[in-house]
């Protein structure tokens, strides 16, 4: 079911109701129950993979919680000295340490085995008989979402492992913060301890956050229906022929991929968000106006930050204070690379989260390429951080609001240059862009080739309109909540503005008969 | 002042909705030029007196027989309810339409409607479904003709299927916010122009002959809605040369009439009698009649129609205070004055203007 079908809008509508109408203290009971029938709704088995993780996982943290305990009281009870404790304590951890890595192997292993089966099939068999190449794929029931709940539920392990917090006892209060309907298809990936607050609390109807989350659902719908999916069709036919698109298309299909891309998923995120606002359940945001970044580690710190900050906490800190990360670290030092030797475990770390982030993103070389290059720019930037510094010195105008404004527009181009990793073959990449900046012609517009695209007039006039009311409300955004903004405005104000908006994606939203919604590009992942 | 805040959200929400209505009817389409069958179903509400014969049935039926000249000519008050590619579901859900308005003497089906069980193309469901007013019927009949890709709130507020309109909107869209302007006569598509009919396409073999059960469910549910009604339930296969009737067809109707004890004619059997002359009496090389086949047509139905119980020669006639020669006198004029038009057109262009495409 789509977030942006009419069947899930109905869905979310009788949610809302019975929501508010059973006493509150069963209002998890009906989340799980409805969170159940969402994700059956695609076919019961589809129900059975979320469920394997939520009930694995669920064991093992108790397991674990319940080896803490059984360490606590021994220390208490039987007050072993330091030794005995020590001793004691690397025992306890080493059997927490063997739960743990029993569900990291097991639940990475079937998002692995789902996920990444097909494409390591392709690669062997283009290594060990490349004359055939083809190989039998084979053909899986992939969950929705298996990436994210795989995530967020191992994210909980872990931190269960970690003594963070308690393990839930509940293991249907466990399976509704796996499963959750409005975030399990694509996040954001929520912490356990935060989400448990939310999702476990009675909440009384409050209008005014009903209100606030069916307005960023609508801006969410907006985003999605007028933007994303009007581009769509015409990115795709840029991006899948480079032979047909070139010149200066490669760069309006960079562009336009980058701007789908956001409104998109950042739309997605404005739907879960909001719905889950009208439960009066609070996610974490997953965008902080990423396009206002000034340089791409800036960027990646606003652009799925949920990702972003899990990998962080779970692979680049790890990874980084690792005792492997040290040993190197050390035996560069003593081979000569005295600066080096300090930066390499934050760029051996930096490295396998982007390396990782490409694998999250989809099995295809592509996607890791893309995952790489991101991660050696960043490392490449923070090489020059000193000549940066040194040339702001030197040029202190450049401290000033326009500078300001090119790296931003610098940021963002460097995104989009970086995402065409995602759908031109490695080699092609470099070629388009030669080719962008060797017969990159503004002239080229108007060869035919733009009214190929499927885009009417009308099109680009609602994409413009569009793209400027995104980027008027992501500079209103700076300065504090858009929602808070407007609600402060007089009822005819406040009225007029959601109608205007309601109409937009009413009339201008790419739906219904004569369109194959897209889906979101963020729930194959 | 503590009712300023709910005034003001009433009269917000009604501006809003009226504003949403508005571009609703500027979004919908009006069905004015090329294509005007949009407008047949809606236009029966206009009716102000009864009717004793009512056809129901496909392109086959609103292009091939002339309402007018039944009345002028055997004083017959008739009226078609027939669509592009009206399924005989869809003829089931507008008889029971019609029968909440008025019970006719007659009703006179085309079964040719009995070939195709399942919509193959939305815009028909949509110019059939669209006009009709809103009861169990049209519920009804959306749901049980409605495409899989279909929804039914997309007919409960049907700016969810036309807003992309928004980009080719045209300025009948404007001319006929209020509403469109008159196109059929009593349900007849009239056309003066004439293509005569050529080489047809060869009749395809069929694996199998029998029509869609379903077909046959619905077929039986019109004649019993008929028999309960008491209205004479009519079957008749109009004069057109395609798409072909096969005889195993044939057959099979002839069977479930005579077993139903109904009246059948089928037309194509005896065009000559009728009198039509393919090289004249066809718009389309052969699909559907012109006006002078529909007229033809009507001549040759007049008699039999008047032989079956209810129907009556209405001139001179009052119906609920209404003379019907006055009413009928409009249609008259509006038909003469179209054909008139049309035949001057014919004559000087070789083509209808509003029926041409470059």
């Amino acid at each position: 079911m789509s977030l942006v079908s009419y069947e899930f809008l109905a869905f979310f509508a009788v949610a809302a109701v019975l929501y508010y109408i059973v006493p509150k203290r069963f209002q998890w009971i009906l989340l799980l129950a409805v969170s159940f029938l969402f994700y059956a709704g695609g076919g019961v088995v589809y129900l059975l993979y979320p469920l394997i993780t939520a009930v694995s996982t669920w064991f093992l943290a108790l397991r674990i919680g319940k080896a803490d305990s059984a360490a606590q009281a021994y220390i208490q009870e039987q007050k072993p000295d330091k030794e005995q404790k020590k001793a004691y304590q690397a025992r306890i951890r080493k059997r927490k340490m063997r739960l743990m890595m029993a569900g990291i192997l097991l639940n990475f292993g079937i998002l692995a085995v789902l996920k990444y089966t097909n494409f390591l099939l392709g690669n062997l068999s283009v290594l060990f008989s490349p004359e055939d190449g083809a190989v039998r794929q084979i053909s899986w029931v992939l969950p929705l979402g298996i990436s994210y709940y795989t995530f967020q539920t191992m994210g909980y392990l872990i931190d269960v492992f970690r003594g963070r917090y308690k393990p839930e006892r509940n293991l249907f209060r466990f399976m509704l913060f796996v499963t959750y309907f409005p975030q399990m298809i694509s996040g954001p990936i929520s912490c356990f301890d935060q989400l448990r607050k939310e999702l476990f609390e009675e909440h009384s109807f409050d209008g005014t956050k009903i209100t606030f989350g069916l307005w960023r659902i609508l801006w969410g719908f907006f985003k999605k229906l007028v933007i994303a999916d009007r581009l769509a069709s015409a990115v795709a036919m840029i991006t899948v022929s480079p032979d047909t698109y070139d010149g200066i298309y490669v760069l309006i299909g960079m562009l336009g991929y980058t701007l789908q891309l956001y409104a998109d998923f950042s739309g997605c995120m404005d739907i879960v968000i909001g719905v889950s606002q009208c439960f009066g359940i609070r996610l974490p945001e997953n965008f902080q106006r990423p396009f206002g970044a000034k340089n791409l580690s800036e960027f990646w710190r606003r652009w799925h930050m949920t990702l972003t900050g899990w990998f962080r906490e779970y692979i680049f800190f790890p990874v980084s204070t690792s005792r492997f990360c040290k040993t190197v670290s050390r035996l560069a030092g003593k081979l000569g690379m005295k600066k080096g030797s300090k930066k390499l475990p934050v760029y051996i770390a930096n490295l396998l989260v982007w390396l990782v982030t490409g694998i999250w993103h989809g099995a295809s070389w592509n996607f890791i390429l893309w995952g790489l290059a991101n991660g050696i720019v960043m490392m490449v930037s923070q090489e020059f951080t000193g000549l940066y510094r040194s040339f702001h010195r030197r040029f202190p105008k450049t401290d000033g609001k326009a500078y300001g404004v090119f790296e931003k527009v610098r940021t963002g181009l460097l995104f989009a240059v970086l995402l065409m990793f995602q759908y031109y073959p490695f080699g092609t990449v470099f070629v388009m862009l030669g080719n962008l900046f060797m017969t990159g012609r503004p002239s080229q517009l108007f060869d035919g080739r733009l009214a190929g695209l499927g885009l009417t007039a009308a099109d680009f006039i609602v994409l413009a309109v569009g793209l400027i009311l995104v980027l008027l409300i992501g500079i209103l955004q700076e300065t504090g909540s858009v929602r808070l903004k407007l609600a402060e405005k007089p009822l005819v104000v406040r009225y007029t503005a959601i109608f205007l908006l309601f109409v937009m994606v009413l009339v201008a939203g790419c739906y219904g008969h004569g369109y194959d919604a897209s889906q979101f590009i963020y729930n194959q992942f | 002042m503590r009712w300023k805040k709910p005034v003001c959200v009433l009269l917000l929400t009604l501006a809003g909705v009226t504003a949403l209505a508005g571009i609703q009817r500027l979004l919908m389409p009006k069905y004015m030029g090329l294509v005007v069958e949009g407008n047949f179903t809606s236009e029966y509400y206009e009716e102000t007196t009864p009717h004793d014969v009512l056809f129901l049935g496909n392109c086959e039926v609103y292009e091939n027989i002339s309402p007018i000249v039944l009345w002028r000519e055997f004083g017959i008050t008739s009226y078609i309810r027939g669509n592009a590619q009206q399924l005989i579901a869809q003829s089931y859900y507008l008889l029971e339409d019609t029968l909440r308005y008025e019970t006719p003497a007659a009703v006179v089906f085309n079964v040719s409607a009995m070939q195709q069980f399942d919509q193959d193309n939305e815009s028909y469901n949509r110019m059939t479904l669209d006009g009709m007013r809103w009861s169990a019927s049209k519920w009804n009949a959306i749901r049980s003709t409605m495409m899989e890709d279909e929804h039914m709130i997309e007919y409960i507020f049907p700016i969810l299927r036309f807003h992309s309109r928004f980009a080719e909107l045209e300025p009948d869209d404007l001319t006929y916010f209020m509403g469109s302007g008159k196109v059929a006569h009593n349900g007849y598509y009239l056309r003066a122009d004439v293509r005569p009919a050529g080489d047809l396409p060869v009749e395809r073999r069929r694996s199998d002959y029998s029509f869609d059960p379903r077909a046959w469910e619905y077929l039986e549910k019109i004649r019993v809605l008929c028999e309960e009604n008491g209205i004479t339930f009519v079957l008749m296969k109009a004069p057109s040369l395609y798409p072909a009737w096969y005889d195993q067809w044939e057959v099979q109707i002839e069977e479930y009439a005579s077993e139903h004890n109904l009246l059948y004619v089928n037309c194509l059997e005896v065009s000559d009698e009728i009198g039509i002359d393919f090289t004249t009496d066809t718009y389309d090389a052969g699909l559907h009649m012109n006006v002078y086949g529909a007229e033809k047509m009507a001549r040759y139905f007049g008699p039999v129609l008047l032989a079956l119980p209810g129907v009556k020669d209405r001139r001179g006639s009052v119906s609920d205070g209404i003379d019907l020669d006055s009413v009928w006198q409009e249609k008259c004029d509006f038909y003469d004055q179209m054909k008139a038009s049309q035949e001057e057109e014919f004559a000087e262009l070789g083509y209808i203007k509003q029926f041409y495409i470059q």
